[in-house]
């Protein structure tokens, strides 16, 4: 979709060094948004990096350990963690949804309800985790001298739970964050949103938080509650 | 020439040692001769406004030779990595008849404890000759263990084995350092390593204060810390019987095999719950804390000398008696099909121990 | 805006020959601390990046000189253990961390990057200065550390001595690593995004020259290795200030797991150390030699090869922790592969040298120093991917000498001798030649009389970070002392020099080397948009003779390597 808005859009986002090429600014507003794009991909790339090797560490332990983990697992509430799954796949579906809405320009109050769907569903997870901490410290599922289970290992595969879903808990925040930047402007703006590069970083980013998730819910929530 | 530039070599392993070290030295010397032979001859003769031949390169050189010298280091290399891969092949097997010390590092020192009891700190005695394996573990942090006239080194992981061997070839006196840091005194955990000629060794090894040997302090232990409440037969406590069951498959709950190693033991005493032998339940409390490494060993060594049982015997064509259902008798249950096969085999040894 | 193109052969007229209200060069582009402390133009980020990591070089310097007084004797002098413990690991710390891993890619590689494609900036400018500041606030963190008490873990924080058992300020320092290493994989991104994504029309990938590719690859690095390294250290943090068992043995935790990630990280950190200088002395070598490189493709595929095996070999330096034969085997034949694409790249120097015409300016001593302590250093990797071998010497001087040839005898080379390459076109200005030799060559000679008798003390089984010594050691430890001495005085001296020149060096002209690559053809300073046009690239680089024909004495590069439109 071209146009005087969209090219005046274009013109407004474009920044160094790519409003330096030499080309349009139409090409060269398309190079910054694969840019980015391309900028957000690689940085994920290091993510994946930084979770594989936290999950790389609970394989070590949970093959060396099959028992320990297995009862520890048990101890998780499955409730809260299920839910939680729920809500983080329905935000990555909000989040799919606002971006296409910004990449077209189209059904602007979609766009931003997706947008605040998103950041609300996000926090509704953290407020859930919140709740299953609290169960948790109550439970004494803190590794130390009062920890609940009498396996020692399990305390491993719990001081692994916190680290993990501490580290999960401030990347989601971050990602909070960043839709909620997002949906201040595009409230403030209808045009800023449109085939915005931010956009599509965020949601990148979104989906990669989901998609730790995805990895942890089975590695804390499911192991000796088989069969 | 070279015995100042090289400790000196006092095992067998370090004839090995050096003959790799002295092939690298003098493949690394041509190489850095070559190099450096060339960028001299080139830089001097090729200098900014000299008059030598400079005409254009044949396209041999810049790819034939290209694809020559890649060659060529990979051979190289490759052999090299094979000469030394074939040494130390040899040296990961410990011989069957090593003698067997156990090594306790911790900060800042060294213990070591011969099988028949003999202790000693920051020293070990050993005879010239002979297959000496080391088991090491440490009570704090890692260390190694580093007898350079031995060209040895081995670290000594916390909780956990570790193991080496050696065999001296010449008697004397060795140093040993540890060279792992650990600490604020890393640099004075020195001790020595004493060679002797066997007959010396055995007029040491009696003369030690230490006359229990290892395998009767273990089975003085077994009975005073209550092993035997629960293991020795005729006990009402449902525990396993101990006998003859170094070096045997254990059946653990939930279907794996263990083997009853020195590690496993080991975790027996300090972790029970670990590891459930099939059949029993996990009521045997932790040892952790109550017993020290060398007592450990000690109950080790008595174990050992029960002695391994014979297979069980069994009739050609049927499985083995085994049952997962606790506390019951292990029956043959009926399901059994005849003419399943037989294992007769011990199974493969579990992770415990590292070589 | 299209500047007059003046008729000297590089097409561009000297800042000093015309004055027609050429924009000013970036360094005269905006004053005041804001001007430096705000900026995203990539050539101040790149002069920032300088000043600090200069800073964490003397302050690392300072704690290595500490440590050789006090190994002048097999005693106790100068400091306590605690204290000497302390010191050899801020050295680790700071060198490793601070120094090294930044220096050429955040100077060299920050300024030079854009320039050499023909871009105006990096992809992600604001992101760069994100860089800076996350290198500075780490490297802050961990000179808190240093001031609070410092840590005596060594750089390579072993658990479970770092998480339980260690009475240094482990946590702080832990966590000033962690945040530099976010700096580097910012870099990383930046990087790879603006190779992708910014080169000139013309510029494809096999015209790239060999700097850039090693930017490239050392990047990917960054971004693949520096993550696990977060993750190590973030777990030794947790573990230590928060009691959350992953390492500690008494619950089932295992030690050499620790060192299985760490080395996972650091064996790549080490190729991250030496492939951008790799691609310093590509560009050193053949513009002294005005010679196009001995097989441009050959080199291009062994960094490639380098930085992709360098991920699987980190066993080889756990060959005495207990793995099983098998595992040590497939490193330690993992480790002699690596090897080869580096031998590749020795001889493709040297062959670059063949038939060219060999000047011996400042850069190009360097460069020589680096191919023959590069050599050296390489070749004793060989003796230490061999197991029987690795096991004596592990933890002895023998390792400590092997990556010293590298870390210091190849890099820190490298990165001087690309610092007098560049300098012009940094600063404006030419430093003395003279005294630039001479530190170069008292340099070379201060190293190897510091580093060699370390192989020596090494084989003969004095182990490292020892404070005290058998006394059958100290021959060896005088002589390294000794050239410690001599290497101090050869670091000092371009401190000097070089700080002088900016004052009052003679003024550089565009391309005082006449040296090919797209950065000659702008100013010295450039601007602050890096060009006056917009480049072109119709050529490979290394245009200094036509290719097939070899280079004529006094022959100036040919000019149609890349035009400014």
């Amino acid at each position: 979709m071209s146009g005087a808005p969209g090219e005046a859009g274009a013109a407004a986002h474009l920044r160094e060094p790519w409003s330096e090429l030499e080309t349009g600014p139409a090409a060269a507003f398309a190079r910054q948004r694969d840019g980015a794009t391309f900028g957000i991909w690689i940085f994920l790339a290091s993510e994946v990096l930084f979770f594989a090797a936290l999950f790389l560490i609970y394989t070590a332990y949970r093959i060396a350990n099959p028992e320990a983990f297995a009862a520890a697992g048990r101890a998780t509430n499955i409730v809260y963690g299920t839910l939680n799954t729920a809500i983080l796949l329905t935000s990555s579906l909000t989040m799919a949804m606002a971006a296409q809405g910004a990449e077209k320009g189209l059904f602007r109050r979609l766009t931003l309800g997706c947008l605040a769907a998103t950041a609300a569903l996000g926090l509704a997870f953290l407020v859930v985790k919140g709740f299953e901490y609290r169960e948790d410290i109550e439970k004494h599922l803190v590794p130390g001298a009062h920890f609940a289970l009498r396996q020692a290992p399990a305390q491993i595969f719990f001081g692994f739970y916190w680290l993990v879903t501490v580290v999960h808990a401030i990347h989601l925040g971050i990602g909070i964050g960043l839709v909620t930047r997002l949906l201040v402007k595009g409230w403030r703006d209808p045009d800023v949103l449109t085939e915005n590069p931010q956009v599509e970083v965020t949601a990148l980013y979104w989906h990669l938080v989901d998609l730790v998730w995805v990895f942890l819910y089975p590695m804390l929530y499911l192991p000796g509650r088989a069969g | 020439m070279f015995a100042r530039l090289m400790p000196e070599a006092a095992s067998v392993q370090a004839g090995l040692t050096d003959r790799i070290f002295l092939g690298l030295t003098i493949v690394s010397g041509l190489t850095l001769a070559l190099v450096v032979g060339l960028i001299l001859v080139f830089a001097i003769r090729y200098r900014r406004g000299s008059k030598a031949d400079r005409h254009p390169l044949p396209a041999i050189v810049s790819r034939e030779f290209e694809i020559g010298w890649t060659a060529a280091t990979i051979f190289l290399f490759l052999f090299v990595f094979w000469w030394a891969a074939s040494a130390e092949i040899g040296a990961y097997s410990v011989p069957r008849d090593a003698i067997e010390i156990h090594v306790v590092a911790k900060q800042w020192m060294w213990k070591t404890q011969a099988s028949n009891g003999a202790r000693e700190i920051n020293e070990l005695h050993v005879p010239v000759n002979a297959p000496v394996k080391l088991i090491l573990t440490s009570q704090d942090v890692i260390h190694s263990f580093y007898v350079p006239a031995f060209r040895l080194k081995r670290d000594a992981l916390p909780d956990q084995l570790t193991e080496t061997w050696f065999q001296a070839t010449k008697t004397g006196t060795y140093g040993l350092l540890c060279t792992e840091y650990c600490g604020t005194d890393h640099a004075r955990m020195l001790g020595r390593v004493i060679v002797m000629e066997p007959e010396d060794y055995a007029r040491w090894l009696s003369a030690q204060p230490e006359g229990d040997d290892l395998a009767h302090q273990g089975e003085r232990l077994f009975s005073e810390r209550g092993c035997a409440g629960c293991h020795a037969p005729g006990s009402t406590v449902h525990a396993p019987d101990l006998a003859g069951i170094w070096g045997r498959p254990v059946p653990l709950e939930g279907g794996r095999i263990a083997t009853a190693d020195a590690a496993y033991i080991r975790d027996s005493i300090l972790q029970p719950g670990r590891d459930v032998v099939a059949g029993y339940r996990p009521i045997m409390p932790s040892y952790a804390g109550l017993l020290s490494d060398g007592e450990i060993q000690a109950l080790t060594a008595y174990l050992r000398g029960l002695g391994s049982a014979p297979a069980v015997a069994r009739t050609p064509g049927l499985p083995d008696l085994r049952s997962n259902v606790p506390g019951s008798a292990p029956e043959r249950s009926p399901a059994m099909v005849p003419g399943a096969p037989v294992q007769d085999r011990p199974a493969p040894a579990g992770p415990a121990v590292r070589p | 805006m299209s500047a007059p193109v003046a008729a000297s052969p590089t097409g561009l007229a000297d800042r000093d020959e015309l004055d027609l209200g050429l924009p000013p060069s970036y360094l005269a582009d905006g004053h005041g601390v804001g001007s430096w402390l705000l900026t995203t133009d990539h050539k101040r980020i790149a002069i920032l990046y300088a000043v600090t990591i200069t800073l964490f070089f003397f302050l690392g310097g300072a704690a290595a000189t500490l440590v050789r007084l006090e190994l002048f004797t097999p005693e106790a002098d100068i400091v306590r253990a605690d204290t000497y413990n302390k010191l050899f690991t801020l050295h680790g710390v700071v060198m490793v961390w601070f120094f090294l891993i930044p220096s050429i890619p955040n100077t060299l590689g920050n300024f030079l990057l854009p320039l050499m494609i023909g871009a105006r900036d990096v992809a992600f400018p604001k992101l760069n200065l994100v860089s800076w500041y996350l290198n500075v606030g780490g490297g802050l963190l961990a000179v808190a550390a240093l001031l609070a008490g410092g840590v005596d873990t060594g750089w390579t924080f072993y658990v479970p001595y770092s998480t339980v058992f260690s009475n240094g300020w482990v946590s702080l320092t832990v966590l000033g690593v962690f945040t530099t290493g976010f700096s580097s994989i910012a870099t990383g991104v930046n990087f790879i995004a603006t190779i992708h994504m910014l080169r000139a029309p013309g510029l494809s990938w096999f015209r790239l020259p060999l700097f850039v590719w090693a930017m490239y690859t050392t990047s990917l690095m960054f971004v693949l290795a520096t993550p696990v390294l977060a993750v190590t250290l973030l777990l030794v943090f947790a573990e230590r200030s928060f009691g959350l068992p992953i390492f500690d043995p008494a619950r089932g935790g295992d030690p050499v797991l620790f060192q299985h990630l760490f080395w996972f990280y650091s064996h790549p950190a080490v190729y991250i150390m030496i492939l951008p200088a790799m691609g310093v002395i590509s560009e050193l070598i053949t513009c002294f030699a005005r010679r196009r490189i001995f097989g441009y493709t050959f080199m291009v595929y062994a960094l490639v090869a380098i930085a992709v095996i360098g991920f699987f070999t980190w066993g080889h330096h756990m060959f005495t922790s207990g793995m099983s034969s098998y595992a040590a085997l497939v490193f330690s034949f993992l480790s002699f592969i690596v090897a080869v694409p580096s031998a590749i790249k020795v001889f493709n120097w040297t062959g670059t040298l063949y038939r060219g015409q060999v000047g011996f300016e400042s850069p190009m001593l360097y460069a020589l120093g680096f191919v023959g302590l590069f050599t050296l250093g390489g070749l004793t990797g060989l003796f230490l991917a061999s197991i029987p071998v690795d096991v004596h010497v592990q933890d002895t001087y023998f390792v400590v000498a092997h990556f010293h040839y590298i870390m210091v005898g190849a890099s820190v080379s490298a990165y001087f001798g690309g610092l007098h390459f560049w300098w012009p076109k940094i600063t404006g200005r030419m430093y003395p030649e003279t005294w630039a030799r001479f530190a170069a060559i008292l340099m070379f000679f201060g190293f190897n009389l510091t580093f060699f008798p370390q192989f020596i003390a090494g084989y003969l089984g004095m182990p490292r970070r020892y404070h005290v010594y058998p006394p059958e050691f100290q021959v060896w430890n005088v002589l390294s002392s000794s050239g410690a001495a001599v290497l101090a005085v050869a670091y000092l001296m371009p401190l000097g020099y070089l700080t002088w020149s900016l004052l009052f060096g003679e003024r550089a002209r565009n391309n005082p080397w006449d040296a090919s690559g797209l950065e000659w053809r702008t100013s010295s300073p450039p601007p602050r948009d890096n060009f006056f046009g917009a480049p072109r690239v119709q050529g490979g680089p290394y245009s200094y003779h036509p290719e097939g024909v070899a280079p004529i004495h006094d022959q100036p590069r040919i000019p149609a390597q890349g035009s400014l439109t």
